[in-house]
């Protein structure tokens, strides 16, 4: 359980973080999703105590990051995958906070084999590692002290494709099993195909949040015709509002069901028809983050 | 990292699924103090400077053997001499041993694994300023060890000029060095610039004050009681004297206290990116 209340972080006169409120929940994956420089790995830092807060409260088990007697044991963090000494082994890295969250020396293998970092590549320095390999080093970190908590930023910067879908696949599992997972990206996707929950952030604001279902609720729908002309006549007559966006494509903000009725009455064959999921999500995130984004001016 | 690594192997599950409600105690200052001076000497600049030590001790011992007339052959010309580098070097590890947490960015981890930066600070101090202990041993056996083959070649008997007193001052004298170095470290958080700033402090305060004090009648009289440098080597030598107890004290509180007093208060409310 992480809850976010009123955060509030100034440097000067510039309001990185304004009056960030929101939880993440016990076998939910949220996802916290902003461009960049919205603000969001300031507010993870002020979760883990790194930054101190102007204003408002984190907790993070029903306390501050800070008053955890041993919170590695409680909390998973990688906020940054490249911020290691990169002198050291990967192998030693883990092995110092094994050492300092008083877990058995196995854990560090176990957690090396989970994130499939070879010995020789774990007995390799840090500084020679790949940016999906610091990434799987920074889960392993993460997951050594079996946390029921996790926070994580970014965390499939440079992972390939199959990388991310492992991760996809084991941040699942671990809310799955009860855990609390709050994830960070810039990318929809990453968040969209794995989060139950959606914290959306534009210039230090929270611009929306809720389940993933309710944020693509009022997506609409997604639609492919020969006719679209026609079809939006159609559409428009029953007083839905319906968009071209690509010759042939049509978004109407109106469920499925009700649209493919209303094809199938006007005799319009589709294509294709579902709900407006990425299209969707992707729209509202442009949307909400248009003014307060850098490309906002022109778009 | 290919796909290739990844067929063949399970991710579905932690082999420990994360369980509820369980009491962790509070991490222990010494295992924190072992954790960090683990982190000096765990890289292969840490394992350098750590054999640099040992080589130094090995290096000036034989130097003074092949250049120091025989007549200066005695136990503590061979220990304060070996002193000298050892107070170069571990400042260095020390004030690297602070540095690194931001230079390297490893604070990231350290300070979210021990949320509380006064202890990690704590932490390392102990551990460092423990260093003196073995370095002091180092010293005195490798000193002795010169002084038996210096008088073999030389052919005359051994001076032993130092007694079982001459140690607290040597291990007092090293532990102040180690604790500037991490005043250092404290107070500039760059690796590059703590030591910088060490050496201006070793080496180019000590021979501005010594000037100072030879073209300045008034500031004679007041330099034992400002220059750290000059009563760091004055350690060497023993035997102090109540008034220069209290010498040590003021330059103490002006090279060490004071600059990691600020440190630690900048440090304190610093944020870790």
């Amino acid at each position: 359980m992480i809850t976010v209340d009123a955060v509030t972080k100034t440097y000067g006169g510039f309001t990185a973080v304004d009056d960030v409120s929101f939880t993440a929940s016990p076998g939910r994956v949220t996802g916290f999703l902003g461009p960049n420089g919205a603000g969001k790995s300031t507010t993870l830092r002020i979760v883990t105590g790194l930054t101190p807060p102007s204003r408002g409260d984190a907790l993070v088990v029903g306390r501050r990051f800070a008053d955890l007697p041993n919170p590695g044991r409680e909390v998973g963090v990688l906020l940054d995958a490249s911020a290691q000494h990169a002198g050291r082994t990967g192998r030693e890295i883990l092995r110092l906070s094994q050492q300092m969250m008083g877990l058995p020396r196995s854990r560090v293998e176990d957690m090396l084999e989970l994130v499939s970092l070879t010995p020789a590549e774990a007995g390799r320095r840090v500084r020679d590692y790949s940016l999906g390999m610091r990434q799987r080093l920074g889960i392993a970190h993460a997951l050594l002290g079996d946390p029921e908590v996790l926070i994580l930023d970014e965390p499939a910067n440079g992972l390939d494709p199959a990388g991310i879908r492992w991760m996809r696949d084991l941040l699942r599992g671990y809310a799955d099993r009860g855990a609390t997972v709050l994830l960070s990206s810039h990318l929809l996707h990453e968040i969209e195909v794995v989060a139950d929950d959606i914290v959306v952030i534009g210039n230090g604001r929270i611009v929306a949040r809720g389940t993933k279902a309710e944020l693509l609720a009022s997506a609409g729908t997604h639609l492919q015709t020969r006719r679209p002309a026609d079809l939006r006549v159609v559409l428009e007559a029953a007083g839905l509002t319906a968009r071209v966006t690509s010759p042939g494509v049509v978004r109407v903000d109106a469920d499925p069901e009700l649209v493919g009725q209303l094809a199938s009455h006007a005799s319009i064959p589709l294509i294709e028809l579902r709900p407006a999921e990425t299209a969707g999500l992707e729209e509202m995130f442009l949307e909400l983050t248009a003014d307060t984004q850098r490309e906002g001016a022109a778009a | 990292m290919t796909t290739q690594t990844m067929e063949g192997t399970s991710f579905v599950a932690d082999p420990d699924p994360p369980s509820r409600a369980r009491g962790h105690a509070r991490i222990p200052l010494r295992r924190i103090a072992v954790v960090e001076l683990r982190k000096s000497f765990d890289t292969r600049a840490g394992r350098w400077l750590l054999a640099s030590v040992g080589i130094l001790s090995f290096l000036t011992t034989a130097a003074v053997i092949a250049f120091s007339p025989d007549d200066d052959f005695t136990f503590s010309t061979f220990t304060t001499t070996i002193a000298f580098p050892m107070s170069v070097v571990l400042p260095i590890i020390a004030a690297l041993a602070v540095t690194a947490e931001w230079t390297q960015r490893s604070g990231l981890t350290t300070f979210t694994i021990v949320p509380h930066r006064g202890r990690i600070m704590q932490g390392k101090a102990v551990a460092l300023v423990a260093v003196s202990v073995p370095a002091t041993a180092l010293a005195f056996a490798v000193g002795a060890c010169g002084n038996v083959v210096a008088s073999w070649i030389s052919g005359q008997d051994a001076v032993w000029d130092q007694s079982v007193s001459a140690v607290p001052y040597l291990l007092l004298s090293l532990a102040l060095s180690l604790a500037v170095g991490l005043a250092c470290g404290t107070l500039i958080r760059s690796s590059a610039g703590a030591v910088v700033g060490f050496f201006v402090f070793s080496f180019v305060f000590p021979p501005l004050l010594g000037l100072l004090a030879v073209t300045q009648g008034w500031f004679r009289d007041v330099q034992p009681w400002v220059d750290l440098d000059f009563q760091l080597a004055a350690l060497l030598q023993g035997s102090f004297g109540s008034e220069q107890w209290s010498q040590l004290a003021t330059s103490t509180g002006l090279w060490l206290v004071l600059p990691l007093t600020v440190g630690l208060v900048t440090l304190l409310r610093s944020e870790v990116k």
